[in-house]
């Protein structure tokens, strides 16, 4: 059995205390562990946190393995400090059918770096009109419990409502991309004071909040639990703030960048920041983080959407939305959550592990930090100052809009299960 | 000047001037028997038109012809591009051919801006209209055709448009000719007036330095300038308003309205021309609508344009003047 002893860590920003890994398991916390037979970790400083969970990451494989596989996502994720992701569903062919679901699981378990956990599709094809085989999905060896047409809104009312009564059978859950399509039609950023001046066509915010108003209503009615993606606008957590009011089983998260960026960084007609649902405005981007703050916002996923080079290199219309997001995940949250003084770690550790391995029904993650539990740690490096180079990505990808941006802190350790994915800051 | 025409906000009171007046000079060059100015002589010029716009093609062809540069035309139909080159290809192949400026008509938004900032070409990029952001060299025209109609030619050099009041009226939402303007004329102290039905006026406008009216007839009053925009028809299928007819009895300028002007005001129109939606042939055929007037104009403000861009950084008149009596000369 090997043994890690990880010296002098600040456990969810604590007292320093030594943590012993003892194979997949923590064996023991406290302070001056004895270090026989152990490697030593030396952590003097250093966060440490429950390994991180996303909830949201697209993978892009089967199907798109130019712009990423399971293999380099699960290493981009392990670098940004993830045990465990959730990957999208729309690949192609889509994650519809147990087969797909199973495919990507075992790919998962193939790498070693992450543990990936299938999203299923709520309807055939993400096409919005049969429900996909949401309980075969669940019952195969992927066991799949979160169901989203990520990409596409599941518009229909009728069907929405009919998958989240479905999945109640298996304590599932639907995420919903809340978009609806026609406000939406050749959306290309946020409708409002710069897209008047750009002359590009408007993504309006009552377009996602009136999808997210008859969710909630819906998830009320038929009692079952929504849960809603890349939450964006203020409007947005003014309903799910009044919905858990209510006491419904209403989730949601926010990604990083909608934590940072605005709709501003847009007049530069550069394409790494467009993204869907759109960079909102500082409005928006504050009352996003007051939401996370106080726990309306469940918690953070990164959406991570990788794209080839030429996807970005190009015209604003005829570019892919999206950003890559997993390797500079933790720095963004530590940046506007953690320094701005709106949150400490130990609510870092609840909005990017617990609960989002709650929302996913992981039971392997977003563990306490104590011994007998599964070593899924991440030590982060808070003081630590860089500049992002998406030139050392693990990622296949390089559509990060932070390229030349100081970012605070860095993961140095990764553990999945007491096997070490990251020491100092590189694959293992 | 800046190296490139991208954004009619990117010009200065005294940068705009300084077009107008360089057009003035090269207005007088075209009265002349021999419309031709030796000054872009081994110069290449290309036409990268992703859209068609013969109109606007042709006018930049005229204008950089008559600079004696060498002129490509490179349109997107029937060429790489069609067949999915991308736009950083077809830049990189212009560059490759020696291009020192490209004017570039794009169906989106911001890709002169793309093309100009990416590191793609060395050149100067003229935006001729991209998407429904900007079509500077419109605006310019526009402001050199006003100038000339309501300070006149001969007293105009070095004035701008300060106190006169221009309206704009029709699809402002998807009018590339609206946001130049708006930046331009506001740039030149004219006081600008918008006028649509409210579905097609930008979410957002509230920032921009000009009135929004819904009602035309509150406005054509005391108008220096009424520029009629183009409306499609097809924007009725998306519920921007009801019917044609609903729409130009609102915000069509007919004969009635027009008698409501000043006796001073003029009629613009960028064209091409939608008679009987957003204008009636009345008023198009009338001696006070400017809209071919705006055509020759056009030339003129492109000459001035890429001479401007292109033509070094000696004092515009004085080197006209240089290269018009070198003409002459010969």
């Amino acid at each position: 059995m090997s043994k890690i002893l990880i010296r002098g860590a600040k456990i969810l920003g604590g007292e320093p205390q030594d943590v012993l890994i003892d194979g997949e398991t923590i064996a023991e916390v406290g302070t001056d562990l004895g270090a026989e037979g152990a490697r030593v970790v030396e952590a003097a400083g250093q966060i440490l946190l429950p390994g991180l969970v996303d909830l949201h990451t697209h993978l892009r494989e089967p199907g798109r393995e130019d712009s990423e596989t399971v293999l380099t996502g699960t290493k981009a994720a392990a670098v940004g400090g993830f045990t465990a992701v959730h990957a999208m569903a729309n690949t192609f062919p889509v994650a519809d059918t147990a087969g797909v679901v199973e495919q990507v699981w075992r790919l998962g378990k193939e790498s070693g770096y992450c543990d990936v956990q299938p999203i299923g599709a709520v309807t055939v094809g993400l096409e919005g009109r049969q429900l996909a085989e949401l309980g075969a999905m669940h019952d195969s060896a992927a066991g799949v419990r979160v169901f989203s047409d990520d990409g596409k809104c599941v518009d229909d009312a009728v069907i929405m409502r009919r998958a989240l009564e479905y999945v109640k059978a298996f304590d599932g859950v639907v995420a919903q991309h809340a978009q609806e399509p026609r406000l939406t039609e050749g959306a290309q950023m946020n409708e409002g004071i710069v897209s008047a001046e750009l002359g590009l066509s408007g993504w309006p915010a009552v377009a996602e909040e009136s999808i997210i108003a008859r969710d909630v209503l819906l998830a009320a009615h038929v009692g079952s639990r929504v849960h809603i993606c890349h939450l964006s606008t203020a409007g947005s957590v003014e309903i799910v703030r009044w919905a858990k009011s209510k006491g419904w089983n209403v989730t949601a998260e926010v990604t990083p960048h909608h934590l940072l960026l605005t709709d501003e960084l847009v007049r530069s007609y550069n394409p790494v920041y467009k993204v869907n649902p759109p960079l909102r405005t500082e409005a928006d981007v504050m009352a996003l983080r007051e939401a996370l703050a106080d726990g309306t916002i469940d918690c953070v996923a990164t959406d991570h959407a990788p794209h080839p080079h030429e996807d970005k290199d190009c015209e604003w219309g005829a570019a892919a939305m999206g950003m890559v997001g997993l390797e500079t995940a933790l720095s963004v949250v530590q940046h506007t959550m953690v320094d701005s003084g709106l949150l400490d770690w130990a609510g870092v550790a609840d909005r990017m592990s617990f609960r989002p391995a709650h929302i996913g029904r992981l039971t392997g993650h977003g563990r306490a930090i104590s011994p007998g539990e599964p070593a899924n740690l991440t030590l982060h490096d808070s003081a630590y100052r860089g500049v992002v180079d998406p030139a050392g990505f693990a990622s296949r990808s390089r559509n990060t809009p932070y390229e030349g941006r100081e970012l605070p802190g860095r993961v140095t350790h990764t553990f999945l299960r007491g096997r070490a994915t990251v020491v100092d800051g590189k694959l293992a | 000047m800046k190296r490139h025409l991208i954004s009619a906000a990117d010009l200065s009171r005294d940068d705009a001037v300084l077009i107008l007046d360089t057009a003035e000079e090269m207005a007088r060059v075209a009265d002349r028997p021999i419309k031709k100015l030796p000054t872009l002589r081994g110069r290449t010029v290309v036409n990268l038109f992703f859209e068609d716009s013969t109109r606007t093609r042709i006018s930049f062809e005229a204008a950089a012809k008559r600079l004696s540069a060498d002129v490509i035309n490179f349109s997107a139909k029937g060429s790489s591009v069609s067949k999915g080159e991308s736009l950083k290809d077809t830049a990189l192949t212009l560059e490759a051919m020696g291009a020192d400026a490209v004017v570039i008509r794009h169906g989106d938004s911001g890709a002169p801006h793309r093309l100009a900032t990416s590191g793609w070409i060395g050149g100067s990029v003229v935006n001729a209209g991209d998407g429904t952001h900007e079509h500077p060299t419109q605006a310019l025209l526009d402001a050199f055709t006003m100038r000339r109609r309501l300070v006149g030619a001969d007293a105009s050099t070095g004035q701008d448009l300060a106190g006169r009041r221009i309206t704009v009226v029709g699809d402002i939402l998807h009018s590339r000719v609206a946001r130049s303007n708006v930046h331009l004329l506001t740039t030149l102290g004219a006081d600008v007036t918008l006028v649509a039905p409210p579905t097609l006026v930008p979410i957002g406008v509230e920032n921009w330095p000009c009135e929004v009216s819904y009602d035309l007839d509150s406005v054509v009053g005391t108008s220096d300038a009424v520029m009629m925009l183009r409306v499609q028809r097809e924007r009725m299928n998306a519920a921007f308003f009801p019917t044609e007819r609903e729409y130009a009895r609102r915000y069509g300028l007919d004969g009635e309205r027009m008698a409501k002007m000043p006796e001073h005001a003029i009629v613009m129109h960028p064209g091409p021309m939608n008679r009987g939606m957003e204008i009636t042939a009345e008023v198009a055929d009338s001696p006070r609508c400017t809209a071919v007037e705006q055509v020759t104009n056009g030339v003129s403000i492109r000459m001035a344009v890429l001479y401007l861009l292109l033509g070094g950084n000696e004092p515009a008149l004085t080197a006209t003047g240089t290269s018009t009596r070198t003409e002459e000369s010969k």
